[in-house]
Order: structure tokens, then sequence, then C-alpha cells
């Protein structure tokens, strides 16, 4: 199964909750902002959302800047 | 008492805002904040650009200080109100600064762009403080659409120049009955204390703190130009006048006539 995952095609050997595809990248739950299908994803709804084919995912942090 | 600064619906004591990035360490912020006496504080959206996601910024900034995600990476009005939607969905509150560029060797702002993206967040809500290339039509626009405060720049974004738009900035100062912030270009305190003698409502600093060889030294300097700038603007500079006019009294000299 193949997602966008910030702006790249990655394949998914198989359906994972975005939960799930946080913990397999090692991000830290507390610093990232998951964007789902452009829309905003908050934490709570991470477990319950299972990821399909071509779906968009960013997942994004705030970073210095002026 | 200290004077209040009402912009985008809050209350204000200090008139400096601190851009947060280029610190060698986010460990930094705080200090540099309570150095500059500043409120508010800006920062970007990125995504995480390893296998590891790195520090998020607003682990370092102090509770109580005012968030402004700015839209930076933004090429148009449809990415700039992308992003805003996103910074106030994830908790960052109802300001924002909008920043459209493409132009990336002055990285000078789209002012159109810009208007398009200030009418759609303001119709939603957001507090918007367009960074626009200083033009009074273009300020009145965004007046019109519904922007909190109108942010010219002095120079362009990290250049460290100073005032060079000047001329521009003071028409906008006078023309423009929102508050107008200066962002981008200042160098040094100095120039930050100018653009408030000139009636400025603020101003934003971030490369001239960062860059500086101690840069919390240099937010406190900042804090007291800015301060100094203003107080200056209120008591009101006296007139200027091509030759001299005497300090001291033109009678009673103690010499021969």
């Amino acid at each position: 199964m193949n997602i966008v995952y910030n702006g790249k095609v990655i394949t998914l050997p198989k359906e994972i909750t975005i939960d799930q595809f946080i913990q397999d990248k090692g991000f830290n739950p507390n610093t990232i902002i998951i964007e789902h299908n452009f829309s905003l994803i908050t934490k709570n709804d991470w477990s319950k959302l299972i990821l399909q084919e071509n779906d968009q995912l960013e997942v994004l942090r705030f970073v210095g800047g002026g | 008492m200290k004077e209040v600064f009402s912009v985008g619906g809050k209350e204000l004591t200090s008139r400096l805002l601190i851009g947060s990035g280029k610190y060698s360490t986010n460990k930094l912020i705080p200090s540099i904040l309570e150095a500059a006496g500043s409120q508010v504080i800006t920062m970007a959206m990125r995504r995480v650009d390893t296998e590891f996601a790195e520090e998020n910024i607003l682990n370092y900034v102090p509770s109580g200080c005012v968030l402004m995600p700015n839209t930076s990476g933004a090429r148009n009005a449809q990415e700039a109100i992308r992003i805003a939607r996103l910074a106030r969905a994830a908790g960052c509150g109802d300001w924002v600064k909008i920043e459209v560029i493409s132009d990336n060797r002055y990285l000078l702002p789209d002012n159109y762009e810009t208007i398009r993206a200030t009418e759609v967040l303001a119709g939603e809500g957001f507090q918007v403080f367009p960074y626009m290339s200083p033009d009074l039509m273009v300020a009145k626009e965004l007046e019109r659409v519904g922007a909190a405060a109108v942010m010219p720049l002095g120079a362009p974004i990290g250049s460290n120049r100073g005032l060079q738009t000047r001329e521009l900035v003071r028409i906008l100062i006078e023309e423009i009955s929102l508050p107008i912030i200066v962002d981008a270009g200042i160098g040094r305190p100095s120039e930050a204390a100018e653009a408030m003698e000139m009636g400025a409502a603020a101003v934003l600093v971030n490369t001239a703190v960062a860059t500086a060889k101690d840069p919390v030294a240099m937010a406190r300097a900042f804090g007291l130009a800015v301060e100094a700038g203003r107080l200056s603007y209120l008591a009101g500079p006296g007139a200027t006048h091509q030759v001299a006019r005497a300090s001291s009294p033109l009678t009673g000299f103690l010499r021969e006539e």
C-alpha cells in the first residue's frame, strides 16, 4: 500500500494507524503535528485513523523562524 | 505605569517582537525574551526532515508569551492559508504572520497574494499580521480586508541593513490607522529606535539579535532602544534648523564691547 508522506510516495507493508506509523518512525508524539488528507488530526484521534491507499500524510513541527 | 500597546486583541507592554530563527540553540530563547522584555515570538512550521523528529521550539517558549506563527515557505495565498489554519488548529492561538514569498534572492513579499491570504484569514477570525513591501495602496487594501497591523520591511530579511525604506514607512505611519510594525532588515538598536521615533507602533527583530556576538546582550539593547524610541516619539522632538540656535543666553556677556 502506498501513501504520500511529507511529499514523497512510500510503501507501507500493511494497513496501520497513524499512531503506529508515528511509533515506527520513532517520533516524539509531543513535538509533532499531523495533517492527514489536508486536515489536522489531533492526538486523540491518531489511534482511530487507519492509513489508506494514496492517503496524504504530513508530519510537521514548529521550528525557529522570523 | 507602562503604556499599553493594544494590537490583535491583546494588550501588551512591550513593543519589541522577537523572531526565533537562527539561534545556536533553542535553549537561549527564554533568556532572549527576558532580556528583550518581549511578549511576542514568531516561529515557522516545517516538515520533520529526518527519520527522527527534532525538538519542537514551542517547548522553549515561556508560557504567557503570545505566539505568532509565520507562513514562511508559502509561495501563494493558498499555501499561506493552509499553514495558518494548521498552526491555529495545533494550538498556537489566532495570531498569524503572513509571509508569502516567491523571490529567492531578496525574499521580497508578494503583496498581491498577501492581501488575498489576509482577507480569507481575517474572515475566519484570525488576527492577521501581513509582512509586506511598503506601499501605501497595498497597506490601505490590507486595512480594508481586516489586517490587525501592517508589517512593512525595513530592508531584505536577514540583511541587517536598517531602515532603507524609511520614506515609504513614514508615509504608511502617517496615512494608515493600523499599527505599523517594522519587520525585517533592522540590524542595530539605533535603527529600531529610529523606526519607533518616526511613530512605528512596534519593531520585529530576529537576525540582528540571533547573529550578534552576544545575543542576550543585544536583545537587551534592542529592548532599551525600542523603549527609548517610543518615549522620544511621545515626547515630540523639537524642530530642526539649518543654522545654529544658541542654547545659552545671548546677553550679559562677560567681555569688553
